[in-house]
């Protein structure tokens, strides 16, 4: 056991090391930073007092080095836009991100899970072939087209919810919250749908797959044959055995939704990580790209490595098999 | 399935077509048939753009600012020809319709194509060489997998866009494209392929090929990756559908076709901003044309997933 999950980290670790590398080679090699980072009038001493203060002078594998040490200390540099510590930058938002990406979580299980329910539970019949269908368009339709939908039927045209920006904030210690006021209450509706979209039908389609196994399994035939209702079957039997995947895959896809936030932010004008990110994109703002990059990675990293650590912990079948 | 490629004479394999379990359930498939029929004729149509698209949205000289902003003309104050209406520089919006669906087409396919060239070599070297060879390469795809394939993509395309001179970047943008989609979508054909080659290569008829000196490259071309094309098939279908998604995201955003080369994303993206003020046709448009389009992929990939699974036979 010890050994599978020494392994299982060591792997995770590998992997954002190499991530490291790539955000570092980035950072170094696109664009000079120190033409970036000095003015005009700049003399060649001065380029080169700067260049040896940032240690660009160093060898290489020094300079990595330096980087992954900062890094994992929180510390990727200045943003060259305005010049801020990149990382309080990036705590700044990092709370209107989580928001969204929790609220479409909690959003895709709570009508994915009961549409997979009853597609399962009436195949075949007429809506539930018009949800599989529907289903269909969920995985088809991008969320930026869903978000624009969305804005063009319930702001421009009933002008029910707001089509941009977080509403009024609270702050609570360093954590701001837009979850306690009525604007950013409303706000927050158009965004979360359209984020959770796409998982909406992936759970549908998990729970419902999941459902159609369960059914015919043994034990729900014999709760059937004592005469069981049939609701408490569904809901109380069946559906129960399905949800462990469907709870891993939502966990595990939040690391997902946090990189695809970053499509609904800009729609939405959503003062979170992934329009930072897209910002620094237009402007060639490496440290946060670099910065957004590793977070990004090292959360999705993470979930992957805890939900096989906790696979392997409940089934100790899989500890020689992935190992 | 491997008619339509047999070098058996034309008659014959369309017959053999015809007659194929696949035809009869793709048959019996409503969704597949409307599809792949809906398919089809956007395809067709989008690939014909320079050909029946009224406009030629490429060449500045072709829009007339006099016709801009026009609504459809089934609404008040639309103007034929410009059956789709016109943005504000006067681009009639089916023309743009339909070139942009061409970029977007082609940008998906060659990724897929050239995904599946990489995915398949790398896919049948690892699993054929097996040892530090298949862990090295497949290590690789692991670590690619590990960041969300938005992230890689966006990363390519925006960082090409600092490398490349801006003079040069219209002509590339294309091709760089179909680099960040490839970078992230060859990793499944390889994993796929890669588990098939293992388990063939230790079977008796490769072994007896081996015996017979048969060279390497040969049993792999002739003998095993036959035997891997049908969950290959599958996959390139649906990821087609997903490297357009993905190229119009990208489009979309701002780090893929600039809007002198418009993809249907481009085209959202600009008509985006003119969603406030009333003028919906030159968002709306795009945003069907784009949808349809990866439906009618979804269709067919959902029906060929179904239809060559044996365990649902």
């Amino acid at each position: 056991m010890l050994v599978f999950v020494v392994k299982r980290l060591a792997n995770a670790a590998m992997v954002m090391l190499v991530v490291a590398f790539i955000a570092f080679l980035i950072f170094r090699f696109i664009g000079d930073p120190v033409n970036l980072m000095v003015n005009e009038q700049a003399t060649q001493a001065d380029r080169d007092e700067l260049r040896t203060r940032l240690g660009l002078d160093q060898p290489f594998a020094v300079q990595y080095i330096r980087f992954v040490t900062n890094a994992v200390q929180g510390d990727f540099g200045i943003s060259y836009r305005n010049q801020q510590d990149v990382m309080t930058l990036i705590a700044e938002r990092f709370p209107a991100t989580l928001e969204l990406v929790l609220a479409a979580s909690i959003l895709s299980l709570a009508i994915g899970v009961p549409l997979g329910v009853i597609t399962a539970i009436h195949r075949g019949r007429w809506f539930s072939e018009a949800l599989q269908f529907g289903s269909i368009l969920g995985v088809s339709l991008p969320s930026f087209v869903i978000a624009i939908l969305l804005i063009l039927v319930f702001s421009v045209t009933l002008g029910w919810l707001p089509a941009f920006g977080r509403g009024e904030t609270v702050q609570i210690g360093w954590w701001s919250t837009g979850l306690l006021t009525e604007s950013g209450r409303r706000a927050i509706v158009l965004p979360a749908i359209a984020l959770a979209s796409y998982e909406i039908t992936l759970v549908m389609r998990l729970v419902r797959a999941e459902m159609l196994e369960v059914l015919r399994s043994d034990f729900v035939k014999f709760a059937r044959a004592r005469g069981v209702p049939r609701r408490v079957i569904h809901f109380r039997h069946a559906l129960r055995n399905c949800l462990m995947p469907v709870v891993t895959m939502t966990a595990m896809n939040v690391g997902t939704l946090i990189a695809f936030a970053l499509v609904t932010e800009t729609v939405f004008q959503w003062p979170g990580m992934g329009l930072l990110f897209i910002q620094a994109v237009t402007f060639a703002d490496i440290p946060v790209m670099a910065a957004y990059l590793c977070l990004v990675s090292f959360i999705f990293v993470a979930l992957n490595t805890l939900v096989d650590i906790v696979y392997a912990v409940i089934d100790p079948r899989l500890r020689d098999a992935t190992a | 399935m491997s008619a339509p490629t047999d070098p058996t004479p034309r008659t014959g394999a369309l017959a053999r077509l015809r007659n194929s379990d696949l035809w009869r359930s793709f048959l019996s498939h409503r969704g597949a048939v409307v599809g792949a029929v809906l398919l089809a004729v956007l395809i067709v149509s989008a690939l014909l753009a320079p050909v029946i698209a009224p406009q030629d949205v490429h060449d500045p000289r072709a829009l007339d600012l006099w016709f801009s902003e026009l609504p459809p003309v089934w609404v008040e104050g639309g103007e034929w020809p410009y059956i789709l209406g016109t943005d504000v520089q006067g681009r009639d919006i089916l023309s743009a319709v339909l070139y942009g669906s061409r970029s977007s087409i082609l940008i998906g396919f060659f990724a897929v194509l050239l995904s599946l060239a990489i995915g398949l070599t790398i896919g049948l070297v690892a699993g054929w060489m097996g040892g530090i060879v298949d862990n090295l390469l497949m290590r690789f795809g692991d670590v690619l997998l590990s960041i969300p394939a938005i992230l890689v993509a966006i990363l390519v395309s925006s960082l090409a866009m600092q490398v490349i001179p801006s003079g040069w970047r219209d002509v590339t943008a294309g091709a760089v494209l179909v680099a960040a989609i490839t970078l992230s979508n060859w990793v499944q054909y390889a994993r796929i392929v890669r588990a098939q080659t293992a388990v063939e290569r230790r079977k008796e008829y490769v072994q007896a090929a081996r015996l017979l000196k048969v060279p390497a490259r040969r049993i792999l071309a002739h003998h095993i990756l036959p035997n891997t094309l049908t969950p290959i098939l599958v996959a390139a279908t649906l990821s087609f559908g997903m490297a357009i998604l993905l190229e119009a995201t990208l489009s979309f955003l701002g780090v893929g076709m600039p809007p002198s080369r418009p993809s249907l994303g481009t085209l959202i993206r600009l008509g985006n901003q003119y969603l406030f003020s009333g003028m919906w046709w030159i968002v709306l448009f795009p945003v069907l044309q784009l949808s349809l389009l990866v439906i009618a992929v979804n269709l067919v990939g959902d029906w060929l997933r179904d239809a060559l699974n044996p365990k649902l036979r």
